[in-house]
């Protein structure tokens, strides 16, 4: 078991590594740098000679080679570079937001498992009856709901109901908890309705797919009490897949969220990827792609070695 | 599987005689209306939907894009049943002629998304080896950004516009279809049909297009409407942000941005009606999806 952990964990870098060489490159083959953007578009007149000593302060004016060696040398001193925009380190223009995203996702995974593992077993238990449907139609709409158009709805609501506008600046958790609270609370409302539902559907088929097995007959027929039936048989069964989608929406949350950031003026990692992208800060897109792609991975690997934890059949040499 | 009811090609029974399939049509389709009338009503929502997308300029009471500074912020009434925003557009008109951006993109971007992973999928099974394991690898590294953000950078890439998002959003489904797709080719190449094909002697494109692509039409159709929802609420996303559809072209994503916050307290109006459409809509495709996928693969998830 650890030494399958070990080599899981040991394969993310190769993976990482060809994440990096093709963000390296598409970066790069995207029309119109920073330069371009920042001196020319702004409609002032600059000559050539400017041009070329900015790129040059950048960098920009090496071979890719050069330019790509620089950035792995540097990213296994785990510098990832400044960001051509604003100067600033990578590193600390990431580590700024990342507190916001990583707390606005947490919360929204507590909110989305705490609903969809109580609704999507009561579904399933009670399949074709009315507490399915409803259940069933809840979660559809949480699918089809645009969760920034929900977010401008919780603004509106809060705004002429009570005339209440939750906080605009981001306090941190452990200084100002109430406040901080105040700001979060909503948009992770917001996502975690859409992410809830995704949960609940998988918990529903889960489940229902569970109760169907040869166990569960032999439990009822034993005369276990039906909460015994449920918790102790059908629900820990029925776990894998759910842990599985709620993982993968957590990994999504931490940069997926550019446009609930947007609607309730948010100050994380979803909005600085708009920037980035928007500003072809290479260095900074470059840092941001590879934060992402390494949540997704690290929780990939954390939910395969999750599976062989909670479930004794699995088990890998 | 491109002509006719894709329905009937994909029930297991008629893959044993292609002649029986064509008598049983009509009975395939009665089954789904009756055991899926909520993805019957779906259907006839967005054949309905379609309509007015099409006809908009004779069903929308304004022209969607002329301003009308006598009539701005204007609340729900006789006259303008959606209210107006900032400019005096008619909220109304600006959804109806909404409904042509959404389901443009919608369709096209699926429909091309899911067509072109569906082929790379069923491409990758059957030749296996290093082809297969190339195209994974690639697949595992694409499939580890959210999609709105392999859209985005698409975008930053081609630029923005109808058509283009079109190109966007359908390029990031891609490597998601493939990876399901490629799961049921995996099991269709393994049929003794296809080993007969090439004992056969045919070549590798008619086996890939004419013996296996039909028998993955279920997961494609599945995927196809899956991503109609996904796509319409990637649009509105994008638009939003302002790298999708610009203004004055209407569209729904685009009307939620910027003015609709900043007149929350005076024209709460202008907020709700577009994504009201927006939700609606693609409640409409998820709850076809949802049909479809019970009357073809109860087991597939997506």
């Amino acid at each position: 078991m650890t030494r399958y952990a070990l080599t899981r964990f040991a394969l993310v870098v190769p993976t990482l590594l060809a994440v990096a060489v093709l963000i390296f490159v598409l970066v790069r083959v995207v029309p119109g740098d920073i330069v371009e953007l920042r001196l020319v578009s702004g409609g002032s007149y600059v000559t050539a000679g400017v041009i070329e000593a900015e790129r040059a302060r950048l960098g920009l004016n090496k071979p890719l080679w050069d330019q790509f060696v620089e950035w792995m040398v540097g990213m296994f001193r785990l510098d990832l570079g400044r960001s051509m925009w604003s100067g600033e380190s990578v590193a600390r223009e990431i580590g700024i937001r990342l507190p916001l995203s990583l707390q606005l996702a947490v919360m929204a995974t507590l909110i989305a498992t705490v609903m969809a593992i109580p609704l999507g077993t009561i579904a399933a238990v009670q399949r074709g009856r009315w507490p399915d449907y409803v259940v069933q139609v809840f979660s559809v709409a949480g699918l089809s709901v645009p969760s920034f158009w929900l977010g401008i709805l919780i603004i509106l609501f809060l705004l002429n109901v009570f005339g209440y506008l939750p906080p605009l600046t981001f306090s941190p958790l452990l200084k100002d908890p109430g406040a901080n609270l105040a700001q979060l609370i909503w948009p992770a409302l917001a996502v975690g309705y859409r992410y809830s539902a995704v949960a609940t559907r998988m918990t529903r088929s889960a489940v229902l797919e569970v109760l169907r097995e040869d166990y569960i007959r032999t439990a009822w027929a034993k005369g276990l009490a039906r909460r015994m039936i449920l918790r102790r048989h059908a629900l820990r069964n029925a776990m894998l897949p759910v842990i599985t989608v709620i993982g993968l929406e957590f990994a999504f949350l931490i940069g997926g969220l550019v446009v609930t950031e947007q609607v309730f003026n948010l100050n994380g990692i979803g909005k600085l990827i708009v920037d980035a992208i928007n500003q072809r800060d290479y260095t900074l897109i470059q840092g941001l792609m590879l934060l992402v792609a390494t949540a997704y991975i690290l929780v990939n690997v954390v939910i395969d070695l999750l599976y062989a934890a909670l479930d004794p059949r699995i088990s890998y040499g | 599987m491109a002509e006719g009811d894709p329905l009937t090609i994909a029930a297991p029974e008629v893959a044993a005689g292609r002649a029986a399939g064509v008598r049983r049509r009509p009975h395939a389709l009665a089954r789904f209306v009756r055991r899926q009338p909520l993805g019957m009503a779906g259907l006839t929502l967005i054949v309905l939907q379609a309509l007015i997308a099409i006809f908009a300029s004779w069903v929308a009471p304004y022209n969607p894009v002329a301003n009308d500074f006598g009539a701005m912020l204007q609340p729900p009434s006789g006259t303008h049943w959606f209210g107006t925003d900032a400019f005096g557009r008619d909220v109304l008109s600006r959804i109806i002629f909404g409904a042509r951006t959404a389901l443009l993109v919608g369709f096209g971007a699926s429909l091309i998304g899911s067509t072109l992973g569906a082929m790379i999928g069923v491409a990758s099974a059957y030749f296996g080896g290093k082809i297969d394991l190339f195209v994974q690898r690639l697949v595992d590294i694409m499939i580890s950004f959210p999609i709105i953000i392999l859209a985005m950078a698409i975008v930053a890439f081609i630029g923005t516009g109808a058509e283009k998002l079109v190109v966007a959003i359908a390029l990031s489904f891609i490597p998601r279809v493939e990876r399901v797709v490629r799961g049921s080719a995996l099991a269709v190449r393994a049929m003794t049909y296809v080993e007969a094909a090439q004992a056969i002697g045919s070549g590798h494109w008619r086996i890939i297009f004419r013996h296996m692509a039909p028998n993955v039409a279920a997961p494609y159709l599945v995927m196809v409407t899956a991503f109609l929802g996904q796509a319409i609420l990637l649009e509105a996303s994008l638009s939003f942000l302002g790298l999708g559809v610009s203004e004055p072209t209407p569209a729904w994503g685009l009307m939620l941005r910027g003015a609709a916050v900043d007149f929350a307290t005076r024209a709460p109006w202008m907020a709700i009606f577009p994504g009201l459409a927006i939700t609606t809509t693609v409640l409409t495709f998820n709850v076809l999806g949802d049909a479809l996928r019970d009357a073809l693969d109860p087991r597939l998830r997506t």
